[in-house]
């Protein structure tokens, strides 16, 4: 099973003829992602590895039967990338895009559930199904299929957690990049609420950071409705206050989105959080 | 970006909400226009200005001038005073407050509105605030306003006046890609009509090419954080002597975590993103290099990167120019192992784990 994409995902990839689309078109074909079609206004007719590129979404929805978009383009272009994918039919949106204004977030975030689309980001690397697909950005050798789910605000340290889980041969049935902005499609809560109902994941790994209050309605929400256990990290407990830390969304705002208070609220769930982000890895083989 | 207050209000000015008679004034002989008794105001980006003697009124022109000279050039926690308002007072009946902000785990803007004016709305209990979410795909409708208007139990000519000031924050709040709108207090006049006595307008940075009329003024950053936006580093100065450079936010974030659990602290949070160009490297590392750390901690993680790509670049600043303070890394994922070679190569001084790369970056930083 999985969450959110799986063998039926077929990928039409919105800004593929740039540096990044054409890299990571080869990439996630290598890892055996069907990349149905590449899109970019004016070089419809071109190839990208292999990929048939469109002028529009709409003709790679009709002529290859894409169903999910992977967005790529500039933040400037990418409100407009995003409602025509919406309005082409795709029913999964991932934009991997950094720094799109807050305004134009929200509004395809509401188009998308009008729509009853999954959006996951803006500003993530995406997701990936070790042994079915992978739609973004992420690093494909440090995956393993198993039955971990991961969901995550942040990149790297994703990555970093990923990869210590596959060490210790720990595999993972889907990993979710959430995203670092404050306004964000999918949630701890829209993943959580995933995992428990797919047979693959036995267990979830929350990847959470300062800023927010995402952690602190996700540790309610475990407490009423998650039945299996959940682990998770926090970065940022050394964070000033005031300070964008980097992601435009870990910022600790008027005495709100402290580590602390995500810390706790994950205890008092009894969901255990980890002191370094490697300790995952231990802490889920000594406890499944 | 936080804007100024007599900016916010000459925003407002431009959506049509009142505000007090009023300039800029630049220096103690400019109050010709003015009508005493005025108001004369620090433009900090900060709140607190009252208590900090950052607001004064004047009677006079003898106060005045007196008054001026004190908050010109005065520091209000941290940041010199440049700009002074003077405003001409108004007769209030009564302060109310009213807000527009942004409302993360609903995804839409939320309106604040409150009789209890004035005050820091941290401080006004929650029963007295009244709030109402909007849609941003429908914007704000008359019903929202009503339900607002209703709660807030104003005499009927000034609840019509309220109504109209908030669906016009809400169009500022929409059209200037704002993160707040704050008016405190928004006032009844004596005389009936209302006003807004105080400005907060924060805009999106993200959203900044579209708003080109609004001038960046505000420095809220250090002269090296200020250098590092603009080679687009990610880069912020913390009170510790250990500088951490790692790729990604959360790697970043969770490094300067690390060391806490061996007594160190960070100095400087650099994060160099998904890039291993060399020229970006090394732009890092002279950046921390002026930053002055005591040690320097490197954190890799090679996903898309290529840890020997961005190695091969530290080794070259290293090697070309030199580094006066310990350098510990500790590098994993992508070609660790050409990485690893290439950094002990050039003297630098590997951990194995996060743990024991922390522990030795604190240990040097005593």
């Amino acid at each position: 099973m999985a969450i959110f994409a799986d063998n039926n995902s077929k990928v039409v990839v919105q800004g593929a003829t740039g540096h990044q689309g054409v890299f990571h078109i080869g990439a996630m074909k290598e890892f055996g992602t069907k990349v149905v079609a590449g899109v970019t206004p004016g070089k419809g007719g071109q190839k990208v590895e292999n990929v048939p590129i469109f002028d529009n979404v709409f003709d790679a929805v009709d002529e290859r039967d894409a169903n999910t978009s992977l967005i790529l383009v500039p933040a400037r272009f990418a409100k407009d990338a995003v409602f025509e994918a919406l309005d082409a039919g795709c029913k999964t949106v991932v934009v991997i895009t950094e720094n799109i204004p807050f305004h134009d977030a929200m509004e395809f975030v509401h188009y998308s559930k009008y729509k009853n689309a999954v959006l996951i980001g803006p500003n993530c690397p995406g997701i990936a199904s070790p042994g079915k697909t992978k739609i973004g950005i992420l690093p494909g050798q440090i995956f393993k299929e198993g039955n971990i789910g991961v969901a995550s605000r942040s990149g790297t340290l994703t990555y970093e957690i990923v990869n210590s889980l596959t060490e210790k041969g720990i595999g993972q049935s889907t990993c979710v990049g959430l995203g670092g902005d404050p306004i964000i499609g999918t949630t701890f809560i829209d993943s959580l609420n995933a995992f428990e109902k797919d047979k693959e994941t036995k267990a979830s790994v929350l990847v959470g950071e300062i800023g927010g209050t995402a952690e602190e309605e996700a540790a309610e929400h475990i407490k009423e409705y998650i039945s299996k256990p959940v682990f998770a990290f926090i970065a940022g407990r050394t964070a000033p206050p005031g300070k964008r830390m980097g992601h435009a969304g870990a910022i600790i705002a008027r005495g709100k989105g402290t580590a602390e208070s995500k810390i706790k609220a994950f205890q008092k769930a009894n969901v255990e959080v980890a002191k370094f982000p490697t300790d995952i890895a231990d802490i889920i083989e000594s406890s499944i | 970006m936080k804007l100024f207050e007599y900016r916010g209000k000459e925003l407002f000015n431009e959506y049509g909400i009142s505000v007090p008679n009023g300039r800029l004034v630049k220096d103690k002989n400019d109050f010709s226009g003015l009508n005493f008794p005025f108001v004369l105001k620090a433009q900090v980006p900060i709140g607190g200005r009252g208590k900090a003697g950052g607001i004064k009124s004047a009677e006079n022109l003898k106060e005045a001038q007196e008054k001026f000279s004190k908050i010109m050039g005065m520091d209000i926690k941290g940041y010199k005073v440049r700009k002074v308002l003077a405003e001409e007072k108004v007769d209030i009946k009564k302060e109310l407050y009213l807000s527009i902000t942004l409302d993360r785990s609903k995804r839409m803007p939320l309106i604040m509105a409150s009789v209890e004016g004035g005050m820091d709305i941290e401080s006004v209990p929650d029963s007295k605030i009244f709030k109402e979410w909007i849609n941003p795909l429908i914007g704000i409708q008359p019903f929202h306003i009503r339900s607002i208007i209703t709660k807030l139990k104003l005499e009927k000519e000034d609840g019509k006046e309220v109504a109209k000031v908030i669906s016009k924050i809400y169009k500022l709040f929409r059209e200037y890609d704002c993160e707040l709108v704050e008016i405190n207090p928004l006032i009844i006049k004596k005389e009936g009509g209302v006003m807004a006595l105080d400005s907060k307008v924060n805009i999106n940075d993200d959203a900044m090419y579209r708003h080109q009329d609004i001038e960046p003024e505000v420095v809220e950053l250090t002269p090296l954080e200020k250098d590092a936006k603009e080679k687009g580093i990610a880069f912020i100065q913390l009170e510790g002597n250990i500088g951490v450079i790692a790729n990604g936010a959360g790697l970043t974030m969770a490094t300067l975590d690390a060391l806490t659990n061996y007594n160190g602290k960070g100095g400087v949070f650099l994060d160099l993103g998904g890039t291993d160009d060399p020229e970006k490297v090394k732009q890092a590392f002279e950046l921390m290099k002026k930053a002055k750390p005591k040690v320097i901690f490197l954190n890799l993680f090679g996903g898309i990167t290529r840890c020997d790509t961005v190695a091969k670049g530290v080794k070259d600043v290293i090697t070309k120019e030199g580094i006066d303070c310990p350098v510990i890394t500790r590098i994993k994922g992508c070609n660790e192992d050409q990485a690893k070679d290439i950094l002990k190569d050039a003297g630098l001084i590997t951990g194995t784990t996060l743990q024991d790369a922390a522990q030795k970056s604190s240990d040097l930083a005593r």
